[in-house]
């Protein structure tokens, strides 16, 4: 019997073995997701909200309400899409170059950077597929899948069985996890935790890189040498190793340096590869559909055919900076994210919120265009945490429409 | 829970092999074992004079209510899902390779005594639990898989 499988969009793993029972429209029970997916399943909703102000209006007073704030911006804010398809990502790319906007979405203070240096080839990557048919040591470095993305170990990364790997996890694989702290996944690795003080993890990949190379690892926090060239010994005698880069790192360098001396040191000795920890469902897909485009991950500002990239172009420093006059946001909430301080200033700029959710921010907004949620009411295609691309398709009908729709609507009306 | 001295007391104490064993102490080291129930027993079947000894050890025998044939429990507001306990699960693996086994969905969830319904373990057909029958071991793969300790035998 062939089965019917839906993709669960609940996270940057974006599982694709999930059957679903529903009935009039409403999902009753899912098979196979975590809790969270099960959560995201079960959002969907039949009714559709269009507010302009505080009043509810039809479909066309919003989108027309929206287009007019559009038109009127001299700098308008793209931001959010993180969750929304990569055809609605590219529809947002075109309407920011049409209306010369400033373009970014959430990894500007997340994993952005690393995404980037990964897409210019900085790092070898590989695909969780890979590390399921063939890691044989795997390190949580600055990330705790087990509560970010439940199935992370089940399906891909410890636990099951994979054509290369198939005596089992306890035989064949090592998990390690590099932390603050002692987390759900660092429990799961056992006596592979390496628990490190925050901000530590600069001078940890210092001490393991003179490991490596069989010198003595010194920390000014006096991690016991032995357990670090142990570590060393470990890492050098894998054949297939993978490093999962979570927010926890990335916050705790300046730079991305460490990282690449870390793995260029690991390249000399085995076989690393480096999968940034992607927290929502195509985020990773915004990325790379933005890098095509402009060769710039996120931070843009397009202005007569010309697109500028750096940091003042982020929503923060934009915010800060009360550069932009208008914002359209996209399936996030900014208030709720956003240090207060600099969230604050959208109440002095018209926003047009698309949604699935009433947040903070829709409450807030001049319009406010109630959504579909993506992989439940919605379809597309997203990008996977590792860059493999999944189509997905909606599990119940609504009258509610993509951001997708929403966008070619307002694109059109241009 | 009984034990096999306390089942063979209530037993016909006969010997007489109808129940394939060589001895009603055999008999009810199999019935500990889940291998026989005590319908396997002729006489303690039959005879009413077993009656009540039927009655009593068929009631300890019956199929409990959820999961505890083999003492497990699942905390279900502990659980979230990850999958990690379905995937290590050894009978699991050996009954779907490619589906549980590999980290997917199940493909025929039919033998597997471990599956994710609504974001929480679900346990049945216990008897593929390695804790359960005849040459039971002490496994403990969804115990040291769990993040949360949601899995627990009593
Ligand atoms: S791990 Fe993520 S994608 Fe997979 S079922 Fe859970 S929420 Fe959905
Ligand atoms: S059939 Fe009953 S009485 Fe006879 S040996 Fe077996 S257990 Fe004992
Ligand atoms: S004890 Fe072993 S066989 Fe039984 S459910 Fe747990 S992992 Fe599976
Ligand atoms: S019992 Fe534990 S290991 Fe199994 S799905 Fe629940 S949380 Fe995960």
């Amino acid at each position: 019997m062939e089965k019917n499988y839906y993709v669960c969009t609940g996270c940057g793993m974006l599982c694709d073995d999930i059957e679903v029972e529903a009935e009039k429209n409403i999902v009753n029970k899912v098979y196979t997701a975590c809790r969270v997916g099960v959560a995201h399943m079960k959002e969907g909703t039949d009714n559709a909200v269009f507010r302009v102000g505080d009043k509810p209006v039809d479909e066309a007073t919003a989108v027309s309400e929206a287009v007019a704030i559009l038109k009127n911006a001299k700098n308008p804010l793209i931001f959010g899409l993180g969750t929304s398809s990569n055809e609605a990502q590219k529809l947002a790319i075109e309407l920011a170059k049409k209306t010369s906007a400033t373009l970014d979405d959430p990894s500007s203070f997340r994993l952005g950077s690393l995404v980037e240096a990964l897409l210019q080839n900085r790092f070898k990557t590989c695909t969780l597929d890979d590390v399921r048919n063939k890691a044989d040591v795997t390190i949580y470095w600055g990330t705790n899948p087990s509560d970010s993305h439940p199935r992370h170990l089940s399906k891909h990364s410890y636990f099951p069985r994979g054509k290369e790997k198939q005596r089992g996890w306890e035989e064949e694989r090592t998990a390690i996890a590099i932390d603050v702290r002692k987390s759900h996944t660092a429990k799961i690795c056992g006596n592979y935790f390496f628990e490190i003080p925050p901000g530590g993890d600069a001078e940890f990949i210092d001490a393991l890189i003179a490991a490596l190379s069989g010198k003595l690892p010194k920390t000014s926090y006096n991690f016991p040498p032995k357990r670090i060239l142990e570590l060393a010994n470990i890492l050098k005698g894998a054949k297939f190793g993978v490093v999962f880069v979570g927010l926890g790192l990335v916050y705790s360098l300046e730079n991305l340096e460490p990282l690449f001396r870390l793995m260029d040191a690991l390249n000399e000795k085995a076989n690393f590869h480096l999968i940034p920890m992607v927290g929502y469902s195509n985020t990773r897909g915004f990325n790379e559909n933005l890098f095509e485009e402009t060769g710039y991950v996120n931070s843009v500002k397009f202005e007569d055919g010309a697109v500028k990239h750096g940091p003042e172009y982020s929503i923060v420093e934009s915010l800060k900076a009360k550069t932009v006059d208008a914002a359209l946001i996209i399936g996030y909430d900014p208030f709720s994210s956003l240090p207060r301080s600099i969230a604050k200033n959208l109440l002095e700029i018209p926003v047009i919120s698309l949604n699935p959710f009433e947040t903070l921010t829709s409450r807030n907004a001049k319009v406010y265009i109630n959504t579909a949620v993506g992989g439940v009411e919605s379809g597309g295609t997203a990008t996977r945490m590792d860059g493999v691309k999944v189509d997905f398709k909606p599990v119940v009908e609504t009258k509610r429409l993509s951001d997708e729709a929403v966008l070619k609507k307002i694109m059109e009306a241009l | 829970m009984t034990n096999a001295m306390e089942l063979y007391q209530m037993l016909p104490k006969t010997n007489c092999k109808k129940c394939g064993k060589t001895s009603c102490m055999a008999f009810a080291v199999a019935l500990m074992a889940h291998e026989l129930t005590p319908e396997d027993c002729p006489p303690l079947k039959e005879e009413p004079k077993y009656k009540e000894n039927y009655e009593k050890i068929s009631g300890l025998f019956k199929p409990s209510e959820g999961a505890t044939e083999t003492g497990l429990i699942v905390h279900e507001d502990l659980c979230f899902g990850c999958g990690n306990c379905v995937v290590a699960c050894p009978p699991n693996v050996a009954n779907d390779p490619y589906g549980v086994g590999s980290g997917n969905a199940p493909t025929n969830p039919n033998k597997l005594v471990l599956t994710v319904e609504d974001g929480v373990v679900k346990a049945q057909n216990l008897g593929e639990c390695r804790r359960f029958g005849k040459n039971k071991i002490l496994c403990n793969g969804c115990i040291v898989t769990c993040p949360v300790e949601a899995i627990e035998f009593v």
